[in-house]
């Protein structure tokens, strides 16, 4: 049995970690909450883009444009976005595991990685990181997601990548978040379609209505889909920081619960040690007044 | 007040609900000149260029803002405004946007080859619009 000594040493030691966890829970869970109320404060934005945009496309049928037909370039990028930090649990793992368990190929892939974890990761795994906008993570703004928007949009008509796609951790409620892989361009008509398949009833009435394109729907398309694009890729960084935070918070919590646990072992084993030290004590004074007497 | 010339009209940011309520005009620059739109509107989308959006919402009422970008969807008895950048005159700040068309005039009077003429336009636009709005 260990003796007494180690076991305060370790329970000490145990009990300073789960100060640590239990702030970083504190923390994030402040951050969740504030996190949270931006990604619903923004969702109408984005549920009003995405009708708008599936809706243009559907009426307007198919229509020969760049960003509707599939690139001639095999090079596929990847936005992937994870965090900057690591103690979230499988948040990073998560997305990590993603992209390379999908069907795209390794040497087609360029990143353009938002989050230190994750680039750090797909680096190491041999990704070609193409562009790191780590920086943002910590506090998405509408305009850095314009600027990603911007150099994807250039590499496209460049015709140096053929797809975008984009990885990210969606927040469904505070404690479940998915890891989700979409492709953002080309935009994929007939998918949105199934999506849509819920809403077909307000379709049936907005498709009634004949929409007038004012510049003309191809030039309006080439103005309209690099917004949506980007308030996508807003949607999906704020969706991700609030992932983070649900994950962290999880992640420290059952750490924190955890080191109770172990504390509570420590706790008895010490009394035990405790116990058995001073009955050998004991014995050992009665044995000694024993030896004196006889 | 239900006014029968009245649609609903919707602003909407990536951050917030910029607007939300009933008016009976508004006016709008889109990348095709100024617009605008009444109740019974023929539906129209179009993409919006940097200029004052004046929202009427009765007949002595009229707020006005700085419409930057975006794109607007009219539809019969409904608007919305999907808009990227979109201010009040009290948020503006005037001598920012002073010092923005300054640069911008500055830029586009120099002609250099090296600067994108577009984009030094399209500043302009935005800072003029701005300046516009908040002396409303």
């Amino acid at each position: 049995m260990a003796s007494m000594r180690d076991i305060k040493r370790r329970k000490t030691s145990i009990q300073s970690t789960q100060q640590i966890t239990k702030a970083m829970k504190l923390v994030s869970t402040v951050k969740l909450q504030r996190a949270k109320t931006r990604a619903e404060r923004s969702k109408a934005y984005f549920n009003c883009m995405y009708e708008t945009i599936t809706g243009m496309i559907r009426r307007t049928g198919h229509i020969d444009h760049p960003y509707l037909t599939s690139g001639s370039s095999e090079k596929k990028a990847v936005v992937v976005i994870t965090s900057n930090r690591g103690l979230a649990g499988g948040y990073n793992s998560n997305i990590v595991k993603l992209v390379t368990g999908s069907e795209l190929k390794k040497e087609d892939v360029e990143v353009y990685a938002i989050g230190k974890k994750g680039r750090d990761v797909l680096k190491r795994r041999g990704y070609n990181i193409k562009a790191d906008y780590s920086e943002v993570i910590n506090e998405p703004l509408y305009k850095d997601a314009m600027e990603i928007t911007d150099a994807l949009l250039e590499a496209f008509s460049n015709k140096e990548i053929g797809e975008i796609w984009l990885a990210y951790t969606g927040f469904k409620n505070t404690v479940s978040h998915i890891p989700t892989l979409i492709k953002l361009l080309p935009v994929d008509a007939s998918a949105d379609e199934a999506e849509a398949d819920g809403q077909q009833a307000e379709d049936a009435v907005s498709s009634k209505t004949l929409m007038n394109y004012e510049p003309e729907e191809t030039e309006a398309m080439e103005m309209i889909i690099p917004k949506y694009i980007a308030s996508l890729i807003y949607g999906a960084l704020i969706e991700a920081v609030a992932s983070e935070n649900g994950a962290r918070m999880q992640a420290m919590d059952s750490a924190t619960s955890n080191a109770e646990e172990m504390i509570g072992t420590l706790e008895l084993q010490y009394n035990r040690a405790r116990q058995g030290h001073i009955t050998q004590e004991l014995t050992e004074i009665i044995g000694g007044a024993e030896a004196l007497s006889s | 007040m239900a006014d029968d010339r009245a649609f609903s009209l919707k602003i909407i940011t990536p951050d917030r609900v910029f607007y939300e309520g009933n008016a009976i005009m508004v006016e709008l620059r889109t990348t095709e000149g100024e617009i605008g739109v009444l109740k019974n509107h023929i539906p129209l989308t179009s993409v919006i260029a940097p200029g004052i959006l004046r929202i009427r919402e009765s007949d002595s009422e009229v707020k006005t803002a700085a419409l930057i970008s975006g794109f607007v969807e009219i539809l019969q008895d409904s608007v919305t405004i999907l808009a990227e950048v979109v201010e009040w005159p009290d948020e503006i700040d005037v001598n920012r946007a002073e010092e923005a068309r300054v640069r911008a005039e500055r830029r586009l009077a120099e002609k250099a080859s090296n600067t994108n003429m577009k984009r030094a336009e399209l500043a302009l636009e935005r800072s003029v619009a701005r300046i516009e709005a908040a002396k409303k």
